[in-house]
């Protein structure tokens, strides 16, 4: 459980971190009037939309924390035989990068109000998103068709809950990329999807970032160094 | 002593231009999917309540068995655990954490705050819905083959799944569901306050000048956000090892001489993620609690709260607190003595800034004009309860006060208090204060104290007595107690009368049913502000407000929301939006 605590551990601090910075020590009872500086604009200078993304994966990460703290306490008892991973999946992370990158280009396309730039790059990006749906999926037969059912071992149930997991946010991005599309589709003006443009490209690195880490854990188990890590973190 | 240098001319234009709101266009859209927070809350409350009371009465069910045993004979013993483990989870998740956070929190976050709205009325919508679906889905599980589960409501595995549970054919897999549907619908409504809270105030409405009660729900929100992922993911696993077979809870485990294909797995890690979960969820339903309970008295003894700087630091610290204590739940799960000696002291704690609350409360109430009304009452009635439960919280904090107790009935008594009738004070005091502002009409005060009186001393007489039956060694889960050589014939004496007392709380809660639904149609009108109350959801033009709240106009606040009594003020309170020059005129 210690990265799920240094986890919490960091997040309640950034919470109390941005509290601080809320002048906690005002004295309300003397402070009557409207302060001039206030005008309504919300604590943080982003739309509430954004900041409600990142409420969420704040969420999203927490789960993914506590998934990730089973795992390494399951990883830890003497009967744990680590899964062989299908080479396919380092294909699906090279389509999810390429998903973010293009989702990233649509974001600066959208920045230069260039309507076709950011139609093209949505579209990629969601090409490439589904890409990286289907090739996990083709993993999961992979190994189904290898005989490393959900059931089979430790390794294998963790692997298949944590990849479907990570899939069912990847496959609610990938709704949320179609609809975006369809909007800048039917848009001629840039501002309006813009926003929307931006939050699917967070919401898409966020993906990358998280698999990248779930990756390198479940590759972890395979080798020396998962062992060495284990040691450190466990 | 007031600076009136600030008219209201010196007000800058706001910078962010009103919120277009959405309309509904008929009935449906106004009234059942409905995106205004007011009506999802009256949504989440009903339901809550609705839900509640099926609690109510698997309560009065196992109270029946414990004081009569043999005399109802459907009350057998799988029964008897179904009804436990419903009650429990019901009360503790589809109850208070709903009518919290769901109820209050849509009413009040906007209305407390200066809002139109919530940020995201349709996700706010969608959130209630899907609660329903989740509330749905349990409530089915009473209907399916075997019947709901009775794995006890911390549903620890291995023997949640296994056969000899009650349930473990359709009324686990339900159950599990349930609060998945529940974590997914309770988000959706969380990123909602949240977000409320940081990005909707009105302008002037600083963190430091929001009421108690907002700070206490969005605290909470928070915690329960952070803290519901844990019970997900632990719900999710446990589904796989009871549908697909995996081991991610279950040990090798021989079942009626059969080996079963299960290995390896942990029910320690179960109880880890569960109560990662369940601590913080004692403060998702408490934190609002004081919140309210906070705002409840300030109003009703006409005074500030005492030390409001203190009472929002407290409330961030407990909040913070209650991710390291979980393990106290665990003591006799047996752990590694320094384990145990940090989650104790941790544990101990959380009670200096939860004594700092309690502290403020007594003396905001010291030589105050105290209005002796309902909502007053069951304020009061939840200082006294909190205390009770919280000095034996104490006790079994300590692990070698906790392993001999942790079985008994003592415990049951500890939690009912702290977390069982403590809090429903509060949403009992939190409808009688808020019922004008949602109805238009006021309560009839004498029943309600009827309803005051009969709550609060049955709620004593049921709960205090079982604090000695767990002292004698009574132990709790157990259906029924037979001619144990340890449990004297006066146990039995008590348990009836126990029972008793349970069933004349439980017929009292009618008379406020009967009061809700009677001054909904009869009641006397309620002016504006019947309290004269400072907060901003009193100064709303409408009572009920209306769509959008606040007219053509969003209000600005001027001062903290407890402004009462000030020396040279034309009236005893001043409204948080009362321009400064308008007061001493």
């Amino acid at each position: 459980m210690t990265v799920t605590m240094v986890f919490f551990v960091a997040i309640v601090s950034i919470a109390l971190w941005w509290l601080l910075q809320q002048n906690l020590m005002a004295k309300p009872w003397l402070q009557e009037g409207a302060s001039a500086g206030d005008r309504g604009a919300g604590t943080l200078p982003f739309p509430a939309a954004k900041v409600g993304l990142w409420a969420f994966l704040a969420v999203v990460s927490s789960l993914f924390a506590l998934l990730i703290g089973a795992y390494l306490m399951r990883m830890g008892f003497a009967d744990w035989r680590s899964l062989q991973l299908p080479r396919l999946l380092w294909l699906n992370t090279g389509a999810l990068f390429a998903a973010s990158v293009a989702l990233q280009g649509a974001q600066v396309a959208a920045r230069r109000r260039e309507i076709d730039a950011v139609r093209a790059r949505l579209l990629a990006g969601g090409i490439f998103g589904l890409a990286f749906a289907a090739g996990q999926l083709w993993a999961w037969r992979e190994l189904t068709a290898a005989g490393d059912l959900v059931a089979t071992n430790p390794a294998n149930s963790f692997f298949y809950l944590i990849t479907g997991l990570h899939g069912l946010h990847v496959f609610g991005g990938l709704v949320a990329l179609g609809a975006i599309a369809d909007k800048a589709w039917r848009s001629f003006v840039v501002d309006d999807v813009r926003l929307s443009v931006e939050m699917c490209a967070t919401y898409w690195h966020f993906l990358l970032v998280m698999w990248v880490i779930l990756y390198a854990l479940l590759m972890g188990g395979a080798d020396d160094l998962g062992a060495i890590c284990r040691q450190l973190i466990g | 002593m007031v600076d009136v240098t600030h008219g209201a001319e010196a007000i800058p234009a706001a910078e962010v231009p009103d919120v277009d709101l959405y309309h509904p266009h008929s009935w449906v859209e106004k009234y059942v999917f409905s995106q205004d927070a007011k009506i999802i809350a009256i949504q989440y409350s009903v339901t809550a309540l609705a839900i509640g009371f099926v609690a109510l009465v698997l309560s009065w069910l196992m109270r029946l068995q414990l004081g009569f045993p043999g005399t109802f004979s459907f009350i057998d013993a799988p029964h008897y655990y179904q009804f436990i483990t419903m009650h429990g989870m019901i009360m503790v998740v589809y109850l208070l954490t709903a009518l919290f956070l769901g109820g209050f929190g849509n009413y009040l976050i906007p209305l407390m705050l200066g809002a139109r709205d919530m940020v995201f009325p349709f996700v706010n919508m969608l959130s209630y819905w899907v609660y329903l679906i989740a509330v749905l889905v349990l409530t089915a599980s009473f209907f399916v083959p075997g019947g709901p589960t009775g794995a006890g409501w911390t549903l620890y595995p291995p023997q949640a799944i296994l056969t000899g549970t009650p349930g473990h054919e359709w009324g686990i897999i339900l159950m599990l569901l349930s609060l998945i549907i529940f974590i997914i619908g309770f988000t959706m409504g969380g990123l909602n306050y949240v977000v409320t809270v940081l990005q909707g105030r009105a302008r002037g409405m600083t963190l430091m000048r929001m009421p108690l009660t907002v700070w206490g729900i969005f605290t909470a929100t928070v915690l329960a956000l952070l803290a519901f992922p844990a019970l997900f993911v632990a719900c999710v696993m446990m589904l796989l090892d009871r549908t697909l077979g995996t081991s991610f809870f279950m040990p090798a485990v021989v079942e009626m001489g059969q080996q079963l294909q299960y290995r390896g797995g942990s029910p320690i890690l179960f109880q880890h993620l569960f109560w990662f979960f369940g601590h913080p969820e004692v403060y998702i339903v408490a934190l609002p609690a004081f919140g309210i309970v906070s705002d409840l008295i300030s109003t009703h003894a006409r005074r500030h709260i005492f030390g409001y700087r203190m009472m929002v630091w407290a409330i961030v610290a407990i909040g913070a607190l209650s991710f390291v204590v979980w393990a106290h739940h665990m003591y006799v799960s047996g752990m590694n003595p320094y384990f145990g000696f940090f989650f104790a002291t941790t544990t101990l704690i959380i009670a200096v800034p939860t004594a700092i609350k309690v502290y403020n409360w007594v003396l905001t109430l010291w030589r105050a004009d105290i209005h002796l009304n309902v909502p007053m009452l069951f304020a009061i009635g939840f200082i006294v309860t909190f205390v009770n439960g919280g000095l034996t919280g104490l006790f079994l904090g300590n692990v070698v006060v906790d392993v001999p107790l942790s079985g008994t009935m003592f415990v049951v008594a500890h939690f009912h208090m702290v977390m069982g009738v403590a809090p429903i004070m509060v949403i009992l005091g939190g409808i009688y204060h808020w019922y004008p502002k949602i109805s238009g009409r006021m309560l009839n005060e004498a029943l309600g104290k009827i309803h005051f009186w009969i709550t609060f001393i049955g709620a004593y007489a049921i709960f205090f007595p079982i604090h000695y039956l767990g002292l004698l060694g009574v132990p709790r889960r157990y259906h029924e107690l037979g001619d144990a050589a340890f449990i004297p014939p006066s146990v039995h004496t008590l348990n009836a009368f126990v029972t008793i007392a349970a069933l004349v709380v439980g017929f009292a809660q009618i008379v406020f049913l009967y009061n809700l639904i009677w001054s909904l149609f009869k009641g006397e009108r309620a002016p504006s502000n019947p309290w004269r109350a400072t907060t901003l959801e009193w100064q709303t033009p409408e009572t009920p407000p209306g769509h959008g709240n606040w007219g053509k106009d969003l209000p600005v606040v001027y001062r903290w929301a407890y402004d009462y009594s000030v020396p040279g003020a034309k009236e005893d309170f001043i409204p948080q939006n009362q321009p400064p020059a308008v007061i001493q005129a």
